[in-house]
């Protein structure tokens, strides 16, 4: 990996990460939390698709999906590489980083777009 | 290596610094490094989520039914849990950070750190509220 490159995976990385400060507790502690424990009731099937089906926030929701993933890779990778010590395997982690969250993208554009 | 370099048994070895793979769990801030760091798994996570989700919604009502039946089970909802800690880790350390990472001028005057960590949270809190609403408003 060329160190030139590491402006344009870092711009994704702050991207992601502002995108998912923002937006994931909510979103997370509202579907994944509160409705599970009976806090709320889970919106109708017909309501959530009226709102999540609509083209802008299919848009914003790839938009969170895919840079969240590119959030993961540049932090997971460089955990990797300080915190485990796996600097022989640069390389590979920053392929497998990069690729899955790119592979992620495309399947998440496949089924929201 | 010729005959006549007996000495050479004696070289020295290179130095090379061997850190242990847990070499961060020895002090606390280095823990809380490896955590914000390891936030980034639960960010992931999450968008796996939303994904089941738009699957779950574009094949239909039986199909969202048995995803939200799914995270209903203790374990997804223990999983949850740990992963909503991490993602407001995240947002605080994200938040806090923003400062340092953006600093914002106007004319001679700095805008003070203290200003855009705020903006930051009284954003996180209206969208948190617009998105609370139009989830219980369905």
């Amino acid at each position: 990996m060329n160190k030139s490159n590491d402006p344009f995976w870092w711009t994704l990385f702050g991207a992601g990460g502002a995108m998912a400060a923002m937006l994931v507790p909510i979103l997370l502690f509202l579907a994944g939390v509160a409705t599970p424990l009976g806090w709320i009731e889970a919106p109708s099937y017909a309501s959530i698709s009226a709102v999540m089906m609509h083209p802008i926030a299919r848009i914003a929701a790839f938009s969170l999906i895919s840079l969240s993933f590119f959030h993961w890779a540049h932090r997971f990778r460089f955990t990797l590489y300080d915190g485990l010590q796996l600097k022989h395997l640069f390389q590979l982690i920053a392929v497998v980083c990069y690729g899955g969250a790119f592979a992620g993208s495309l399947f998440a554009a496949w089924v929201l777009l | 290596m010729d005959s006549s370099s007996d000495y050479s048994l004696h070289h020295p070895k290179w130095h090379r610094d061997q850190k242990p793979i847990f070499w961060w769990i020895r002090r606390w801030v280095y823990i809380c490094f490896i955590a914000r760091e390891m936030t980034s798994v639960a960010v992931a996570y999450s968008a796996v989520l939303l994904v089941l989700l738009y699957r779950a919604l574009q094949s239909g009502p039986e199909a969202y039914t048995e995803l939200m039946a799914c995270l209903s089970h203790p374990a997804m909802i223990v999983i949850n849990v740990f992963a909503l800690l991490a993602v407001l880790y995240h947002s605080i350390t994200w938040f806090n950070l923003s400062p340092k990472a953006m600093v914002v001028r106007l004319g001679r005057w700095r805008v003070p750190d203290l200003m855009i960590a705020g903006g930051n949270y009284a954003a996180w809190f209206v969208i948190s509220a617009v998105i609370t609403w139009a989830y219980l408003a369905g």
